[in-house]
């Protein structure tokens, strides 16, 4: 019975009007679409979703309150593995995870499982409860490093074993790439972010802003001077890579960091926050990822012509799926197998267009990707007057750079073991500092793991 | 917060401003720099360390008003504060890596031009400080436009130029290099050049010639100031540095200057998201 129920749709602002706002794309189910989708659920014995989840939220569970109306019930059972299902539902790829081996999915479409999760989570932050029951403090401190997915997850976990919790951030807002890098569209930021960020604070835990660890106090200053008994670095993968071609610092040419940052954190589309930001008339974002999909949105909502230049087909593009269909219906240009191999400047050093060459798809590389292969005197050009950068980014090296003693690989990323331990002693790290960039989720996951770790290391400690 | 402890007017349009910040204070050192944000809806504004007292927990920064965010930084006034106050952000200068008996024979040549006076201070007065006098040339367009003058003699040798003539030397601070080392003989190991981007051109192109070894502080537009955003991007020897992390301070004999020059007006020209609709706000 329940199988026949076709997944339940999702509404949405339409195309036209929101790529001329930032307002949330997605509007998300109400109380009867969620009950409704919720009854689709098969609740397996043997749930393939719980394993395809970096974090193991237990999914029929949740699904099976919402089904009967306990939103409540619902909000307990995912809080016992994560802290940020509102973040989670919106911007996790769940067709490659619990989606992706939904049992449904093999003859018909998955459960909705991110917006079921999502509107848990809002519901949550809509209907606030009792302040969390803590357990008392154990006097043993842990310091966070960087309140981006990591660093909350883990400060939430530590904080219900007991411990007293503090996490540094950097920059003036709490969240990490939740703020500076995932726009207002598809993560509303006072809305969400700010109120899931509270539910952390709720738990006790403290959080200082404007703290550069590695510049301000170093780790060795977190354990010697301010008293933490372990640290957890979770300072994300912030450094923007670019391609190495000529022209690649004409004025024009930004980081997608650059101007997601400008966007998102300094709120540069509002002409009452104080930021510049530049589109001209054309933008053109090479990459494939979600952040090259945030930032060409950003792009089309600011008023510019946006295109994605990707060097190899559709079918490999790394964003998720439904960043791709929105991106596409709201008229952003795709041209695939493109490479750059020059920006174009005009006499005053702007950029006026980008030198691009056809690519073919050769032998799957390492990755199991097809390696695209540029095609010989096939170079054209693509005119415009902004070139935003996507292509991926590094961990900031001014941690490893102060912290003795603290080993990390050819990439510049710290070496840490499955559970978070790196090579220094009280030193556990986890999230985009350990494995390059990836997702929310994942990072997640490794703030928890490395919860369980320090509480392992504490208790053992005298 | 971060609460402005005492204000003063240097010139008409420079501002100094100590600040009480007490884990920057603990950490600072001499080159390196700071990001303010006056208000909630202020931009992230990096500015050179000028002074440092760690008994007081304070922070000396000095401001030029040249667009709408210095102009807001400018009136803010005593006993109110900012939102932000984030740093030390950059490497320290160079001349700290120097070991102690090394630096004490060391003839270091420090030239300062407009608002770049007040960072070279707190490099001079490290100096001075571990025994080391240093010359400082200070330039101005005219003598009223002077700062920092009386705390810089109380440590190093100060050289006074105008454009105009109205005190020291007549001419620009190449000019009085040249006169330096041409006609009074003098020699120097080192050379730390802070002030407008073309004064650091000219400047460097100076020590070039005399083969002394150059730093100069660069002024990069920025964002996050932690190497995020890669706005301060800047061409060093061929290769792309960030300032925020890999500088402030560069070899100023490979920086690429006309591309930074270029650079740092890139949002001078109205070059906000739509020229149509945006109310400007620079008055630049």
């Amino acid at each position: 019975m329940a199988n026949r129920i076709p997944r339940v749709p999702v509404r949405e602002q339409d195309p036209k009007v929101r790529a001329t706002n930032f307002e949330e794309v997605c509007f998300g189910y109400n109380a009867e679409e969620a009950q409704l989708e919720a009854s689709r659920c098969l609740n397996c014995k043997n749930p393939r979703c719980v394993s395809a989840c970096p974090v193991h939220v237990n999914i029929p569970g949740f699904i099976s309150h919402v089904a009967t109306g306990d939103f409540k019930g619902a909000a307990e059972v995912i809080g016992h593995d994560s802290s940020l299902p509102s973040v989670c539902g919106r911007v996790c790829p769940q067709e490659s995870q619990c989606e992706g081996s939904c049992v449904l999915g093999i003859k018909s479409e998955p459960v909705s499982i991110g917006k079921l999760e999502r509107f848990v989570g809002d519901w949550k932050i809509n209907n606030e409860g009792e302040a969390p029951q803590l357990p008392p403090r154990n006097g043993k401190r842990v310091a966070i490093i960087g309140s981006g997915p990591a660093g909350l997850a883990c400060a939430s976990d530590l904080a219900k074993a007991g411990y007293e919790v503090k996490i540094f951030e950097a920059l003036h807002k709490v969240g990490g790439v939740l703020v500076y890098g995932i726009p207002e569209f598809r993560l509303p930021k006072e809305r969400i972010v700010a109120a899931e960020v509270d539910e952390v604070r709720k738990l006790g835990v403290e959080i200082e802003t404007d703290v550069i660890v590695g510049r301000t106090m170093t780790v060795d200053d977190l354990l010697d001077k301010e008293g933490f008994d372990a640290v957890f670095v979770g300072s994300g993968a912030g450094l923007p890579r670019f391609m190495g071609i000529e022209g690649e610092n004409l004025n024009g040419v930004f980081s997608a960091n650059e101007f997601l940052t400008r966007a998102n954190l300094m709120h540069a589309y509002d002409d009452s926050y104080d930021t510049p930001i530049y589109t001209g008339k054309r933008v053109v974002v090479v990459g494939g990822g979600n952040v090259a999909m945030d930032a060409v949105r950003t792009a089309k909502r600011l008023g510019a012509d946006a295109v994605i230049v990707y060097r190899r087909s559709e079918a490999e593009l790394p964003a998720r799926v439904e960043e791709v269909h929105h991106a596409k219906e709201e008229g952003i240009e795709f041209r695939m197998l493109t490479n750059p191999v020059r920006v174009v400047g005009d006499e005053k050093g702007w950029v006026k267009g980008i030198e691009c060459v056809r690519m073919e798809l050769g032998e799957p590389d390492e990755s199991g990707r097809r390696s695209p292969v540029a095609v010989e005197g096939s170079e054209f050009v693509v005119d415009c007057d902004v070139v935003i950068m996507a292509l991926g980014t590094s961990p900031n090296p001014l941690i490893k750079s102060t912290t003795k003693g603290l080993e990390t690989n050819r990439r510049g990323c710290i070496v840490a073991d499955e559970e978070g331990r790196t090579s220094r002693e009280g030193v556990f790290a986890g999230g985009d500092a350990v494995t390059g960039a990836a997702t929310v989720i994942l990072a997640m996951g490794a703030g928890r793991k490395a919860a369980a770790a320090i509480d392992e290391y504490l208790k053992a400690k005298p | 917060m971060y609460k402005i402890v005492s204000k003063r007017e240097l010139s008409p349009n420079i501002t100094e401003m100590k600040v009480y910040a007490p884990r920057v204070a603990a950490s600072a050192q001499p080159g390196q720099f700071i990001i303010v944000r006056t208000d909630e809806q202020g931009e992230r504004i990096p500015l050179t360390i000028c002074d440092y007292d760690r008994n007081e927990g304070t922070i000396t920064i000095v401001t030029q008003t040249v667009g709408y965010s210095s102009a807001k930084i400018n009136e803010m006034k005593e006993g109110e504060a900012f939102v932000d106050f984030a740093g030390p952000l950059g490497r320290p200068s160079d001349l700290l890596e120097i070991p102690e008996d090394e630096l004490k024979g060391k003839k270091i040549l420090f030239v300062a031009g407009g608002v770049g006076t007040a960072p070279v201070y707190p490099q001079v007065k490290w100096l001075h400080e571990h025994g080391v006098q240093a010359d400082v040339i200070i330039g101005a367009k005219t003598k009223d436009l002077f700062t920092y003058v009386d705390e810089m003699q109380k440590v190093g040798n100060v050289y006074l130029c105008t454009d105009d003539g109205t005190a020291g030397f007549h001419g620009m601070v190449p000019a009085l290099m040249k006169d330096l080392v041409e006609n009074q003989g003098k020699k120097y190991d080192h050379c730390v050049i802070i002030g407008p981007m073309i004064m650091m051109k000219f400047a460097s192109l100076a020590t070039k010639e005399y083969d002394i070894p150059t730093m100069v502080s660069l002024n990069a537009l920025m964002v996050d100031g932690t190497g995020m955003c890669g706005a301060c991007r800047v061409t060093v020897d061929g290769e792309t540095r960030f300032t925020c992390v890999d500088g402030p301070e560069f070899d100023g004999h490979k920086v690429d200057f006309d591309e930074a020059m270029r650079r740092q007006n890139m949002y001078r020209e109205n070059k906000k998201t739509n020229p149509e609709t945006h109310k400007c706000k620079c008055n630049g």
